[in-house]
């Protein structure tokens, strides 16, 4: 299958190339704030894990949620090399996700109408749901993670759903419909962290991480967006 | 069934099959996409979630 073969390879290359950029951008911007976090963290373990004096002697339940018997890659090289992994797959994911819609809209794309597709993918992906749902640091409060991650990808689906009815159709109907689509989840509201939570790392760092982490994405969007372009005309069967 | 010259027919079948090649690569393409990004970002299995801990809270995916 000739359009398939396209559409994947098309689909790995820009996936690999976004994300080593993700990758450099992630060690530098996000990961060294990630770490500062973890310090607050670890830090506020076990106080958080305290039982009450009178049940002191009782051992305590570790309040942290990683599984603390799973197993974890060790931090510095190995902990980088995870993280390359992952951003590879992330890109190779959502280039997957690109080139489909590419494909699916037909014609002719270069790299430039690729950039604007990773721009939709953006807004779509990182700005939407991070309307409600900041990008969060390690210790952060935060809801229930089910109720959050179902809330993100419905926030996705619905803004993604509206950017397709806003580009892709000219019926006033539908830019109404789109513009439901995008208020939507806001409008029902992401789930908030419990009232009595405390946040373990200072509001300033969660602020920086926030901002850090959506100007990578930005980054990553734009890498992914204009290579998956790039390479779609690349592998067409017949380059015009 | 419309009468219609046996050159015309197969040309409209053989765009009806390249359209419904492309419907069948899309839809492959974003399923094994949506399948990637589940496990990099969204599976509660532990090791997954601590291989891809950095990636996850850098792109902006629900964690913790």
């Amino acid at each position: 299958m000739p359009v398939l073969r396209r559409l994947l390879y098309a689909a790995l290359c820009a996936g690999l190339l976004s994300g080593v950029v993700a990758t450099v951008a992630h060690l530098i911007g996000t990961v060294p704030l990630i770490l500062e976090a973890e310090t607050y963290e670890h830090a506020a373990e076990p106080a958080t894990a305290q039982p009450p004096a009178s049940a002191a002697a009782a051992a305590p339940a570790p309040a942290h949620q990683h599984a603390a018997e799973a197993w974890a890659p060790e931090d510095g090289i190995e902990r980088a090399a995870y993280t390359l992994a992952a951003d590879l797959l992330t890109g190779i994911g959502f280039a997957l996700l690109l080139a489909a819609g590419i494909t699916l809209r037909g014609g002719d794309v270069t790299w430039r109408e690729g950039l604007f597709w990773g721009l939709a993918g953006f807004v779509t992906f990182t700005l939407a749901p991070g309307l409600g749902l900041p990008p969060d640091i390690p210790g952060n409060t935060a809801g229930p993670l089910l109720a959050r991650q179902v809330w993100w990808v419905a926030a996705a689906a619905s803004t993604g759903g509206a950017l397709a009815l806003l580009l892709f159709t000219k019926r006033p109907v539908y830019a109404v419909l789109a513009a439901g689509l995008i208020l939507l989840p806001h409008l029902y509201g992401a789930p908030s962290p419990p009232a009595e939570a405390a946040a373990a790392a200072p509001e300033a760092l969660a602020h920086r991480f926030a901002i850090a982490a959506t100007l990578v994405s930005f980054m990553f969007w734009a890498a992914l967006g204009a290579s998956t372009g790039y390479f779609y005309r690349r592998f067409a069967p017949n380059p015009g | 069934m419309q009468a219609q010259p046996i050159g015309a027919r197969s040309e409209a079948g053989s765009r009806i099959s390249s359209r419904s090649d492309t419907l069948i690569a899309a839809a492959v393409a974003a399923l094994l996409g949506l399948f990637v990004i589940w496990g990099v970002g969204f599976s509660h299995i532990p090791a997954l979630h601590n291989a891809a801990h950095d990636t996850r809270h850098s792109m902006a995916f629900p964690c913790h």
